[in-house]
This record gives C-alpha cells, sequence and structure tokens, in this order.
C-alpha cells in the first residue's frame, strides 16, 4: 500500500473497471451480481481509507502522476477531510442503492450497472482530484452515464427531460472551464522533479496562490458559481432538478440527489472559496438571498405537490438551499455544519427514495391523494419510513438535528435575517413532511393500496442499516467533525 | 517536399491504371498503396529531414515541422478515410481509378498550401485543391442535385478564385519591393498602406469563403448535401481544414504584425460563423446537411486560432485538424451505409447495430466536445488560446456557449440511435457492413480517445 497502489486510485478504477467488466456480461443477473460485488468492495476500501488519516499515512492517500508535463496538468488524486466524507458517502450509497433496487428488472441490466459503475468512478474521481483540469474531467464524465441511465430506462418525458438537465448543466461546466483557462494562465509556473519547467500549472495549490485582481475575481466567481449552482441546484438554476428526478430511474435519482447534488457544494468548498476568498466573501449576500428564497419557494411547491416523487425533489431543493446559505456563511461552524450535513441529506434522502419507490413499484401510483392508509397494510415500511422522515425535518435524536443546528447557528452568526428566513423552511419541511406522512400512511386504506405487501428481508434490511445511520450520527456526530475538522479549519483560513 | 510530388506523380499512376485495368478494385488497392507511401515518405522527411528528390524551390516553399506535422495528419485522415470509405467510393460510378487520382491531385494541393512561402503558390495549392473538387462534386453523372451541386461550387468558387487573385495583385503592389514572398511583405507597425489593406480584405473574403465561415458560407450546405455523400465526407473535413491551415500560415507570416488592425474583421467573422452554423444546424431534418452546419459550426470554433494567433493556436489548429477530421470522416462513413439519411432514419439503431451506435456515440461526443475525447482537447486549447490572447474574453464565451448549443443537435442523433424506437420493425438501416469496416471504425475511435487523453502524441511531432 501506498509504494504500489492508493486510496483514491483504488476508489476510482476499481468501480472503472468493474463497470467496463459489466459491460460484458452475458447474463442480466451475472451484471448485477458484479456490480454489486465491486460496490461492496469500494465500500471496503473506502472504510479502511477512513482509519489512515494521519500524518503518516500520507503516501497511502495521495498520488500524482506527471502526465501532461508540457502544460502542467498532473494526475492528481488526494484523499482530504472533504473528499473522505463525501467518498465514503459515495461508497456507502452505492451498496444500499443497488441492494435496495435488487428486485428491479432492467431491460439490457448490462449496460444499466456498467454505467452505474462509471457513474460512481466519475464522482469518485471528482472527489479526489487535485489539479483543475482532472476535476474538469471526472466533473463531465460524471455527468455522461447518468444522462444515459435516465434517457434509457427513465419515465415517458425521459429524453427532453433529461437532455434539459445535461444542457444545464453542460453550459455550467463549460462556463467553469474558461474560468479554468483563465485562472491557470495567470498561476506561477513550477519546476517537476524530471526538470521540465512549465509556465503554468492546473495543481489546486497554484490554484489557491493565484493573484488575481478584485474586479477579475468577480467575473471569474460568477463563471464558476454557476456550473456550482447548476449542480446543486440553487434557485433560479433548479428548474432542471424536479423533473429529472421525477422522470428517472429510481437508481439513478438516488444518486442524483444523494451524492451529484453534492458535488456542487464540493465544488465551493474546494474550489471556489479557496481560489476566489475576496470574491466569496464580496457576493456572499447576493448568494446567500439567493437560496434563502430557494429554500422558501422548494418549500411552498413542496407543499402544494401532490407527486410524491417532486415533493422529495423540492424539499431536496430547500435542505441544498440552507447548505449553500450556511457555507456562504464562512465561519467554522457553519461549515462544520455542512460537512456533516452532506453525509446526512445523503443518507436521508436515499432512505426516502427507497421508500417512495417501494410504493411505486407496488400500487404503480406516485400521486399523494390516491394514496391513502399504507400503514394498515405495511407497518413496517410506515415505521421506518417516519424514522426517515423526521430525520428529513431535523427532529434532535436524528443524524439531520446536529447539522441543521451547526448550520443555523453559522448562519446567525452571519445575520440573524437569513438565519430567520432560513429557519421558516424548517417549519415549512415540517408541514409538507408531516402533510405527506398522515395521507400516504394514515387514514383508512383505498383498494390502490389493498394489494400492497409488505416490505421483504432485504428491504428491511437496508432500511434499518440507514435507521441505525440515523440515530448513531444523530447521537454521536463526532467521528464525521474529526474528520472534517481541518478541512474546515482550512477553508475558513482562506477567507480570513 | 517529399509528399508534394509524390503525391502528383500517384496521382498519374492512377490515371493510369484506369486506362489500363478495367477491375474496380485495383485502383483502391493501388491508392491504398499510395497513400501508405505519401504518408512514410512524408514522416521521413518529418523526422530525419529525407528529402527523396531535390529540387531548388528558390525558398517559395518552406518546410518546418509544423506544416509537415499537418501535411502527415492530412494524409492518415486521408488514409482511414480510404479505408472506410473505399468501397463507397467505387460505388459513385464507371471511372473509379479517376476519382482516387483526383483525391491524390487534391492531397498536392493540400501539401502546397500547407508549405507555401509565396503568396503565388499559396494560390496554386488553392487552386489544385479546388479545381479537381468541382469534379468530385458533381461526379455522380446522372443526379441533378450532384450537378447542381457542382456548377454551383464551380461558379461561386471561380468568382472567390477571382477576389483572391485581385488580393494578391494589390498587395504585390503594394509591398514595397514588389515581391510574391509572404515574408516580403513586411508591415511596420502604424496603419497600413491602403493598397495592402484592400489586398487584406479581398483575400480575408477568399479564404474565409474557402474554409465557409460566415458570412460566405451559402454555398455550404447545397454543395455538401448535393455531393455523392462520400466525397461531401472528404470535402468537409481534409479540404476543410486544409484551407484553415492555409488561412492561419498567411495571415500570421504576412500581416501577424498588424494582427490588431484586422483582428476586428476575424471577431465579426466567428462570431456570425458560430451563430449561423449553430443555429441552423438545430432546426435541420437530414443528418447529412445537419454535418454540414455542423461543419460550418466547428468552423467558427477552429477561427478562434486566427482570432488568438499564438503558440497555443497553432498546436490548437493542429489538434483540431486531427479531432475534427477523424469524427466527421468517422460519421459520414456510418452515414453513407444508412438507408436513411434523416434523423428518424437513424431511429433504433443501437438495437439492430450496437458496435455502429457505440462508434457514433464516441464521434458524436468528440463534436460536441466531451472529455476523454480528442474533439474537447481541441476545444481546450483554443479556448487556451483565445484566453491567452489577453482581451476580448467575452468571444470565448460566446463560444462556449454556442459549443453547448452545439450539443443540443449532435444529441439529437444520439437519442435516435438509443432511446427511440424505429418506425418500421422490419426496416434494413445499414447495407454492406463488412468486418473491415467495422475495424476501421473501431481503430478510429479509439485514435479519438487516445488523442483525447494523450493528444502529446500529435504535438509531439510539432516540436521534433
Amino acid at each position: 500500500m501506498g509504494k504500489f497502489i492508493t486510496f483514491p486510485e483504488l476508489l476510482i478504477w476499481l468501480p472503472l473497471l468493474g463497470g467496463i467488466l459489466s459491460f460484458f456480461a452475458k447474463k442480466g443477473q451475472s451484471a448485477k451480481s458484479l456490480a454489486l460485488f465491486v460496490s461492496l468492495l469500494v465500500l471496503a476500501v473506502s472504510a479502511a481509507s477512513l482509519f489512515y488519516t494521519g500524518d503518516k499515512f500520507a503516501s497511502w492517500n495521495a498520488v500524482n502522476y506527471y502526465y501532461r508535463n508540457n502544460i502542467g496538468s498532473t494526475f492528481f488524486v488526494k484523499l482530504d477531510g472533504t473528499g473522505r466524507i463525501l467518498t465514503f458517502l459515495t461508497a456507502l450509497a452505492f451498496p444500499i442503492i443497488l441492494t435496495a433496487t435488487y428486485r428491479n428488472n432492467y431491460k439490457n441490466p448490462a449496460s444499466f450497472y456498467g454505467l452505474m459503475l462509471l457513474a460512481q468512478a466519475g464522482l469518485m474521481g471528482v472527489f479526489c482530484s487535485m489539479d483543475a483540469l482532472l476535476f474538469y474531467f471526472f466533473w463531465e464524465l460524471a455527468l455522461i452515464p447518468v444522462y444515459f441511465l435516465c434517457s434509457q430506462w427513465g419515465g415517458e418525458k425521459r429524453i427532453q427531460v433529461t437532455f434539459k438537465f445535461f444542457v444545464y448543466t453542460f453550459v455550467g461546466s463549460l462556463l467553469m472551464l474558461t474560468g479554468i483557462i483563465y485562472v491557470y494562465l495567470h498561476t506561477a509556473g513550477r519546476v517537476f522533479e524530471d526538470g521540465t519547467i512549465v509556465s503554468h500549472s492546473f495543481s489546486i495549490s497554484a490554484f489557491q496562490q493565484v493573484h488575481l485582481g478584485v474586479k477579475e475575481q468577480g467575473w471569474l466567481f460568477w463563471l464558476f458559481f454557476v456550473a456550482f449552482a447548476v449542480k446543486m441546484p440553487v434557485f433560479p438554476f433548479h428548474t432542471w432538478q424536479p423533473d429529472a428526478y421525477d422522470q428517472s430511474p429510481t437508481a439513478v435519482t438516488m444518486v442524483l440527489s444523494g451524492i451529484m447534488v453534492k458535488m456542487g457544494l464540493f465544488g465551493v468548498i474546494r474550489w471556489l472559496i479557496p481560489v476566489f476568498p475576496q470574491a466569496s466573501i464580496q457576493y456572499s449576500h447576493i448568494v446567500m438571498i439567493l437560496a434563502v428564497t430557494g429554500i422558501i419557494y422548494a418549500s411552498c411547491l413542496a407543499i402544494v405537490q401532490d407527486n410524491i416523487k417532486k415533493l422529495v425533489a423540492y424539499s431536496s431543493i430547500a435542505h441544498i438551499g440552507l447548505m449553500c446559505a450556511a457555507l456562504f456563511a464562512m465561519n467554522p461552524i457553519g461549515t462544520q455544519g455542512v460537512m456533516l450535513q452532506m453525509f446526512n441529506h445523503g443518507i436521508n434522502i436515499i432512505g426516502m427514495w427507497i421508500v417512495v419507490d417501494l410504493l411505486e413499484q407496488q400500487t404503480g401510483v406516485k400521486e399523494i391523494s390516491k394514496l391513502s392508509g399504507v400503514a394498515h397494510k405495511a407497518p413496517v415500511l410506515t415505521i421506518l419510513l417516519v424514522i426517515i422522515a423526521l430525520a428529513n425535518i431535523a427532529l434532535p435524536l436524528t443524524n439531520a438535528f446536529t447539522g441543521e443546528f451547526m448550520m443555523f447557528s453559522g448562519l446567525y452568526m452571519f445575520s440573524g435575517w437569513y438565519a430567520a428566513i432560513a429557519g421558516i423552511g424548517i417549519i415549512l419541511a415540517a408541514v409538507y413532511t408531516l402533510n405527506m406522512i398522515q395521507k400516504v400512511f394514515y387514514g383508512n386504506s383505498n383498494s390502490i393500496v389493498d394489494s400492497l405487501k409488505d416490505i421483504s428481508l432485504n428491504e428491511k434490511l437496508i432500511l434499518a442499516v440507514i435507521v441505525c445511520i440515523i440515530f448513531f450520527v444523530g447521537v454521536y456526530p463526532q467521528p464525521v467533525i474529526d474528520l472534517t475538522k481541518n478541512a474546515v479549519s482550512v477553508l475558513t483560513a482562506a477567507v480570513k | 517536399m517529399n509528399a508534394i510530388i509524390l503525391s502528383a506523380i500517384w496521382g498519374i499512376v492512377m490515371m493510369f491504371a484506369g486506362v489500363f485495368t478495367k477491375d474496380k478494385s485495383i485502383p483502391k488497392y493501388l491508392a491504398y498503396t499510395g497513400i501508405i507511401i505519401l504518408f512514410i515518405a512524408n514522416a521521413m522527411e518529418l523526422y530525419n529531414g529525407t528529402l527523396l528528390f531535390s529540387i531548388n524551390a528558390h525558398d517559395m516553399l518552406r518546410t518546418n515541422s509544423f506544416n509537415l506535422t499537418f501535411i502527415a495528419i492530412a494524409l492518415a485522415c486521408t488514409g482511414i478515410y480510404f479505408l472506410l470509405s473505399g468501397r463507397d467510393i467505387e460505388k459513385v460510378g464507371e471511372h473509379v481509378a479517376e476519382y482516387f487520382a483526383l483525391i491524390f491531385f487534391i492531397l498536392c494541393g493540400v501539401s502546397l498550401s500547407a508549405t507555401f512561402n509565396t503568396l503565388l503558390f499559396l494560390f496554386l495549392g488553392i487552386e489544385i485543391m479546388s479545381i479537381p473538387l468541382y469534379i468530385l462534386t458533381a461526379s455522380d453523372k446522372r443526379n441533378l442535385k450532384s450537378n447542381e451541386a457542382g456548377l454551383k461550387y464551380f461558379l461561386m468558387g471561380s468568382f472567390s478564385t477571382g477576389i483572391m487573385l485581385m488580393g494578391i495583385a494589390f498587395i504585390y503592389g503594394g509591398t514595397p519591393n514588389a515581391s510574391f514572398y509572404i515574408s516580403n511583405i513586411m508591415l511596420g507597425a502604424g496603419r497600413m498602406p491602403v493598397m495592402i489593406a484592400i489586398g487584406l480584405v479581398f483575400l480575408l473574403v477568399a479564404m474565409a469563403f474557402k474554409v465557409s465561415a460566415a458570412p460566405f458560407h451559402f454555398w455550404t450546405p447545397d454543395v455538401y448535401d448535393g455531393a455523392p455523400t462520400v466525397f461531401t465526407s472528404f470535402m468537409s473535413t481534409i479540404i476543410k481544414v486544409a484551407g484553415f491551415f492555409a488561412f492561419i500560415r498567411l495571415f500570421e507570416n504576412s500581416f501577424g504584425t498588424i494582427h490588431d488592425q484586422w483582428q476586428n474583421l476575424i471577431i465579426f467573422i466567428t462570431v456570425a460563423t458560430l451563430l449561423i452554423g449553430n443555429v441552423t444546424a438545430v432546426f435541420q431534418q437530414s443528418v447529412k446537411r445537419m454535418l454540414a452546419y455542423s461543419s460550418i459550426a466547428q468552423a467558427g470554433f477552429m477561427l478562434l486560432a486566427l482570432f488568438a494567433l499564438n503558440d497555443k493556436a497553432k498546436e490548437g489548429i493542429i489538434l483540431y485538424s486531427a479531432a475534427y477530421s477523424l469524427a466527421t470522416i468517422g460519421l459520414f462513413a456510418i452515414l453513407i451505409k444508412m438507408e436513411d439519411y434523416t434523423i428518424e432514419g437513424f431511429n433504433g439503431l443501437a438495437k439492430k447495430q450496437p458496435f455502429l451506435a457505440l462508434c457514433a456515440v464516441v464521434f458524436l461526443l468528440s463534436l460536441t466536445g466531451i472529455p476523454l475525447t480528442a474533439g474537447f482537447q481541441s476545444k481546450f486549447y483554443m479556448l487556451m488560446a483565445a484566453v491567452e490572447n489577453g482581451h476580448n474574453f467575452w468571444l470565448v464565451i460566446v463560444a462556449v456557449i454556442f459549443a453547448a448549443i452545439s450539443a443540443y443537435y449532435y444529441f439529437r442523433v444520439i437519442q435516435a440511435m438509443y432511446f427511440k424506437e424505429p418506425a418500421r420493425e422490419d426496416m434494413v438501416q445499414v447495407v454492406d457492413v463488412t468486418p473491415g469496416f467495422r475495424i476501421m471504425l473501431a481503430v478510429t475511435a479509439l485514435l479519438i480517445i487516445v488523442l483525447g487523453v494523450y493528444p502529446e502524441i500529435v504535438l509531439g511531432w510539432m516540436y521534433h
């Protein structure tokens, strides 16, 4: 270890290889098993990486290949605090997603599971890369498999909806690319160990040390921010999201909402604030206003939604809006809260989608008004869902409580007004979530839910795992905080 | 130098082959041999400076690793084009040997216009490239559309040639010592003389016409659409990038010192080309016409090199030539095999021909500029060159927004192939797909990916 291969490399290459192998699987079942096996392997690697964090293991966690010396771009991957928590989330989410949807039969399963694993490889790359060009590579590469997954296996309107999603993100990333090039051309040169000299460099340290005027930082900030804002999504860049979540196959929706939205937040943490600290402070109010507007707007839309999938989608916009706002408060406690909440939100929303998917698979409807009294037919499902839903509205003892508490503290330190308005979002979240639970799960059961069976063992297990994580992090969030402490102090030091 | 002479000789050999043999496949194999010999001869010159013929050109032709690299790319792309579409060239008509002969003459023109050092040789190169092309466009003799396209191309082409000659005459008259050598134009800072200014504008218009940049692009869609598809493939790729290469060399070497005085004209042409190419391509129903407009749109991106005119732009144009030509040749090779040229004709191709569809996806993603493909690297270098230029950053933003629009029409083909059902189940979508064709297609797709990961393979030639 370290000498031959490192953690970040394993995290990228394993799913990539697994994905390519999957395409050649003759039988659907073998592709399925292979995908599950590879994702468990990745989880094991990722879990192991959590224990080897010290300076002693630095060589296990970073590697830098001199690859394109002539333009100063290298294959530089490294696990730091933020990267570690998000790669762990990715590694944890995939086995959960694959197990929860194990029963689903996709046509052409070899391609489906192959693309899923490729998407995982892309995501891992985004979270590990320490070179701007490499980051852009993976940023786009995570998108392409998801584009094919949604367009091929999604609902009726899948082609238009997915293309809208694609174009939004593509415009954003191209703008970011021009920004990357501009910053690159202003970085200092470096000398490689083999003696070649380049006049500029793509490495993150070069980017962080770049000297840019306030005016330049200003518009570069927006070039990057648009790319990240589309991915998160922040109001008003969110319009692709509810449709995409609704039309995608559930396994992909889980990837989109659980992990891919974190790419946006991660981009802000890793690239935006450290590279453009002055502009981030200068524009923090505008971003905050957008985020807070998004919280209220999405919550209101969630209240009136009849489509249960869109309800979850809008609730996700509201949660991400809060994280974005807390991030731009740029103080230690708020940022720490975001780190924690990124992990929590991923777990909780995947839990929500699993339940929604079970309902939709069995009853064939996703309208809240048509469902009623599910609790009579599926008591275990109901109990587990209620816990996940309560975690989603951040009740104490659940994981989201700690995160949201910290984020609100950070937000309050920045400005009481934003905290107050964002706080309304919490109340609204309770309104739409409880309303949904009440209508769908309680009351008299009707003919549609009559055919409903309670969940099977593997679904029970998966949801139980999620619930355990919810309680564990809710009671004892310290491990997550310890893991990301350094990253937070680095980030807040950058804006001082 | 090797390529210029050998390609002319081989063109004549091909013509004689047509006289002495009636067997249709002999010219094809002869052409394969010819292109391989040409490539090796050019590679020898590139690596060791070996010259097979010693001719004193009085410095009217100048070879260096930059333009030899370009010739190598043009020859390699032609080779791939022969291997992919050789069987389809045979099917166009009776005179197979002549078609190949004309293509070799065109290659002679390409090499000339890549190495010229005087305006005279630029003119010769461009003309040797164009005249065989008029014939190839009209080669489908019994097809009215092909005839119309040929005539249109000929009339418009001669017109632009006239303008070009006029421009050359003005510049010849305007230079202090009346010389054809491009480096002798010698312009200092300050306002340029009126004669030179007029000549520059005329040359700019003529070259813009040759590379189908807006607003001189009107011939392009009709000619590309009317010509036999195999030849559209050739003229929208290798000939187009050769035109660009000549364009850039001319303006860099003769007017590079007064770049700031004509840069605004280039900016106008770039924006117009990007706008017209991309927006019109969105509305096309036929893939062939869509590719015609896409070639205009890609020309807009290549014009960024002329806007930037620095070292990165040179690397960019080399990469762009390779990436764009490979992807478009591959796509046309698949299109030729299709029964129906409309986008609906591609519906459900992924089910019937998964391999062809996969290759088409690689080509389309490369044209869109998605990472891991050569198309991304070429766009990346172009953008880098344009940003390095230091001013008019808005042009870069405009360019990337149009690149995003281009995703719309390229992805429509992907959507048709993968996510839509064919109109009729019994439809024969693809004809005449041989194993050899599949292998060549795979090689082309692989080349695109290799260049996408490690473009230094080609760029390394430049600094040899």
